[in-house]
Order: C-alpha cells, then sequence, then structure tokens
C-alpha cells in the first residue's frame, strides 16, 4: 500500500485511539455505581456451582452459552460446506508416534478433570473441549488424516449435541413448569454438568474438525497395514 | 511495594504491546504467526495477574493454542506458495 | 485505580494497532492476525473493568462474557481461514472457460490508479 495513505490511517487510528483512552478515562473517574458482582456473588450458593465463573455461563446467563454453541456450529457448518479436507500429514516417526500416544490421553483425562473441576475452580466446559480439540489437532499433526475423530455420522450427532442437550434441558425445564433454563433448586448442579459434558464433547469434535477443515468423507480410508499405527489406531 | 507492582504491571503491559507489534510488522506469514501465538501466551498470562485465571485458561488454549494450530496452516500453504511464485516467474 | 486505566489503556492501545494493521497490509492471513489482536484488546479491556483492586474478588459476569467471546472469535477465525484455503484452490486452478477475458480483468486494477497510462499499455 501506498506509504503516505498508511501513515494517513496510522494518524486517524491513533486520534481514535487518543478519544478512546480520554472516554475511558473519564468513565473510570465516574462512580461506578451498582454493579452485577456483588448481586452475582449473593446468589451464588442457590447456582449449583462455587465457581462464580460458571455460575454466570451457565446458570445467570445460558442463553448466551446456548446462543455461543450455536454460532460453533454455524462457522463448522460453514466450513463443512466449503467441500472435502486438504490431505492429511505424513506419518510420525516412531519417536513423535510414542509421544502422541502418551500425550493424547493424558489431554483427555486433563479434559475430564477440568469439565468437573469446572463447578469449584477454574476449568469448566470450554477449557475442557478445548483440551479435546488439541487433542484432536496433535493426532492429525502425528498423521492421522481425520485427528482421531469418529465417523462422519457420529461426528455429524456429536456435533449437535452440545446445543441439542442444552436446548432439550431448556424446553423439559419450560414444559415441567420452571422457566426456559431456569434449574429447580436442588438440581441444578446435576443439570448444569449434564450440559456441560455434551458441551464438553461437541466442543471438541467441532473444534479438531475445524482443524481437519473440510466435509468428513463418508468412507474413511483403510489403515496402512503398520504395526505401530495399528496399535495406535486401537488406542483411540 | 506498591511502586515494585506497578513496574511489574508496566513490564507486563510493555512486553505484551511489543509482542503485539512485532506479530503485525513481520511480513513473514509462519514469522507473524508464531509471534502471534506468543502474544496469546503473554496476553494469558497477563490475564492470570487479573484474577481471571479461567479466562487465561481459555485463551491459552483455545485463543493461542487452537487458533494458533489454525493459522500455522494456513500459514505454511502461503509460504509454500510464496516459494512456487519466486520459483516460476509468471 | 492507576493499574486499572494502565491494562484498559493497553487494551485499547492493542485495539487501535490491531485496525490500524487491519486497513494498512493487504494480505488475507495479515489482516486476520489484525483481527485477532483488535478482539484481544476489546477481551483486555472488559477483564481491566471486571479487576476491582488486588483486594476485592473480580467481577465473573465480564469473564464469562470474554470467556464466550474467544470461543466465538476463534470459530470465526477457522471459517475465515477455511474460506481463504478454498479462495487459494480457486487462484490455483487454471479458468475452465479459457476466454481471452483473463488479459484485461488483470489491466484493471491498475487502470483505477493510472487511468491515461493504461490505455498505452495496451498496444505493444
Amino acid at each position: 500500500m501506498n506509504r503516505d495513505l498508511s501513515l494517513l490511517i496510522g494518524i486517524l487510528v491513533a486520534l481514535l485511539a487518543v478519544v478512546l483512552l480520554w472516554v475511558f478515562h473519564s468513565t473510570l473517574a465516574l462512580d461506578p455505581g451498582q454493579r452485577l458482582a456483588s448481586l452475582a456473588m449473593e446468589r451464588l450458593p442457590e447456582t449449583g456451582v462455587s465457581n462464580p465463573v460458571t455460575a454466570v455461563l451457565l446458570n445467570y446467563r445460558a442463553y448466551d452459552t446456548l446462543l455461543e454453541l450455536g454460532v460453533l456450529l454455524a462457522a463448522l457448518l460453514g466450513i463443512w460446506s466449503l467441500g472435502p479436507p486438504r490431505p492429511g500429514f505424513q506419518r510420525a516417526g516412531p519417536a513423535l508416534a510414542a509421544m502422541v500416544d502418551w500425550v493424547v490421553p493424558l489431554a483427555i483425562l486433563t479434559g475430564g478433570y477440568l469439565l468437573w473441576v469446572g463447578g469449584h475452580a477454574p476449568g469448566g466446559a470450554f477449557q475442557a473441549g478445548a483440551l479435546l480439540g488439541a487433542a484432536g489437532v496433535i493426532m492429525r499433526l502425528a498423521g492421522h488424516a481425520n485427528a482421531g475423530l469418529p465417523s462422519e455420522t457420529w461426528q455429524r450427532w456429536l456435533v449437535v449435541l452440545g446445543a441439542g442437550v442444552f436446548t432439550l434441558t431448556g424446553l423439559l425445564l419450560a414444559f415441567t413448569g420452571y422457566g426456559f433454563l431456569t434449574y429447580p433448586p436442588g438440581q441444578a448442579k446435576w443439570l448444569i454438568l449434564l450440559i456441560e459434558t455434551a458441551a464438553t464433547l461437541a466442543i471438541g469434535v467441532t473444534l479438531a474438525a475445524a482443524y481437519v477443515g473440510g466435509r468428513p468423507q463418508p468412507t474413511a480410508p483403510p489403515p496402512p497395514p503398520l504395526v505401530t499405527s495399528a496399535s495406535a489406531e486401537a488406542d483411540r | 511495594m506498591d511502586l515494585i507492582l506497578l513496574l511489574f504491571d508496566a513490564v507486563l503491559l510493555i512486553t505484551l504491546l511489543a509482542l503485539a507489534l512485532a506479530a503485525i510488522l513481520s511480513s513473514d506469514p509462519r514469522r507473524a504467526v508464531m509471534l502471534f501465538i506468543a502474544f496469546g501466551l503473554w496476553l494469558s498470562l497477563v490475564w492470570a495477574r487479573l484474577g481471571a485465571p479461567d479466562v487465561a485458561l481459555a485463551e491459552a488454549a483455545i485463543g493461542a493454542g487452537i487458533g494458533g494450530a489454525l493459522m500455522l496452516a494456513a500459514a505454511r500453504r502461503a509460504a509454500r506458495q510464496q516459494t512456487s511464485d519466486r520459483g516460476e516467474p509468471s | 485505580m492507576i493499574a486499572q486505566f494502565l491494562y484498559g489503556g493497553a487494551g485499547i492501545l492493542l485495539f487501535a494497532l490491531g485496525l490500524w494493521s487491519l486497513l494498512v497490509h493487504a494480505p488475507l492471513l495479515r489482516k486476520l492476525i489484525a483481527l485477532n489482536i483488535m478482539g484481544a484488546g476489546v477481551f483486555h479491556v472488559f477483564i481491566a473493568i471486571a479487576h476491582r483492586g488486588d483486594a476485592l474478588p473480580p467481577d465473573p459476569v465480564p469473564h464469562a462474557l470474554v470467556l464466550t467471546g474467544i470461543v466465538v472469535a476463534v470459530s470465526a477465525t477457522a471459517l475465515a481461514l477455511a474460506l481463504n484455503s478454498r479462495l487459494e484452490q480457486g487462484e490455483n486452478e487454471p479458468e475452465p472457460a479459457s476466454s481471452p477475458s483473463p488479459g484485461p480483468r488483470i489491466h484493471m486494477q491498475p487502470a483505477l490508479s493510472t487511468e491515461p497510462s493504461s490505455k498505452g499499455a495496451t498496444h505493444p
């Protein structure tokens, strides 16, 4: 691009930044007033979880999370509609393959831990799902062309699992007399855990499928007759 | 004590801005993406300092990890295309 | 208070840096990195506002919003990269209908800036 033009754009953006900084500074100088934090902390014992961020995500503002799972699903559908994926990488050498055999189960285990611990400490469905997705990325990098994902039909079911379980739970609660996604007292913890488990699986599969970057092929190519690859296939 | 903490904050933020600037200004795609990953990891460190461990975990795993892996694959293709374009004059 | 302004201000600077790079740099991957840095700046302002000094616990509501935002940003990035990859495939493939149109179409872009000289360039 033209050097003068980029300088002009730089000056304009810098002016915008100065205005924003001034607005931010004068906002900070004002009295913050009633903040949501105290209200959120006050009602925390009723939410079924003791991690305030998980409480906001899955109880106070569960709509946000449901819609966000919808956005994730829409993005994946967009990626799938663009055609088949590129061919995968070549098979990993013995050292990398051995490391993958260790790292992938550890990532899945850590994901499960993060999912469980999210109720009362930092963690939760997103972090756990990201770890599952990362396990898929590692497997694709090590030469598994479909990132360790199951068949196409299973992938399609798993991807809609998060938004599906979320919506079904909400509708069921609405029909039984509570509001949409208003948990009955005493059962919030288990309902949240159910939704989070489904969301974790969906997020993990979605992220791994997004990394593969194309519509899943209906028939997986037969694995090459190697002893090491056969044992790696059996591991998952 | 307060001054030391302020100095610590300043170092964190200056490094963050420097990493962002370096990621923006590098024209080699692979270099830019690697600097972006470093930026994301540093950002998660800063958020851990601000008392947001949940968000820091998510940024390190999703923003820097998966986003970085996606971008690295694209950068690899872009770099390969650049060299192939240079090889055959069009 | 001053720490909050420092952190929030850094977020605004990140936003401005990303905006500048988005407007100035042409390659799609660089634009995408710039867009992600803009988003990181916005998230940073949220986290800075949520931080209420070292004594009080931070506000969980902005944290949850940022958590949602990170996932949405990555899914948008993944979609953009897939579109970009598809675009590259289209560019690499030879055009199926080999009409004589490619010549003038390539000359269209410089014609915007150098109107009189483009006419002279058509004849050898």
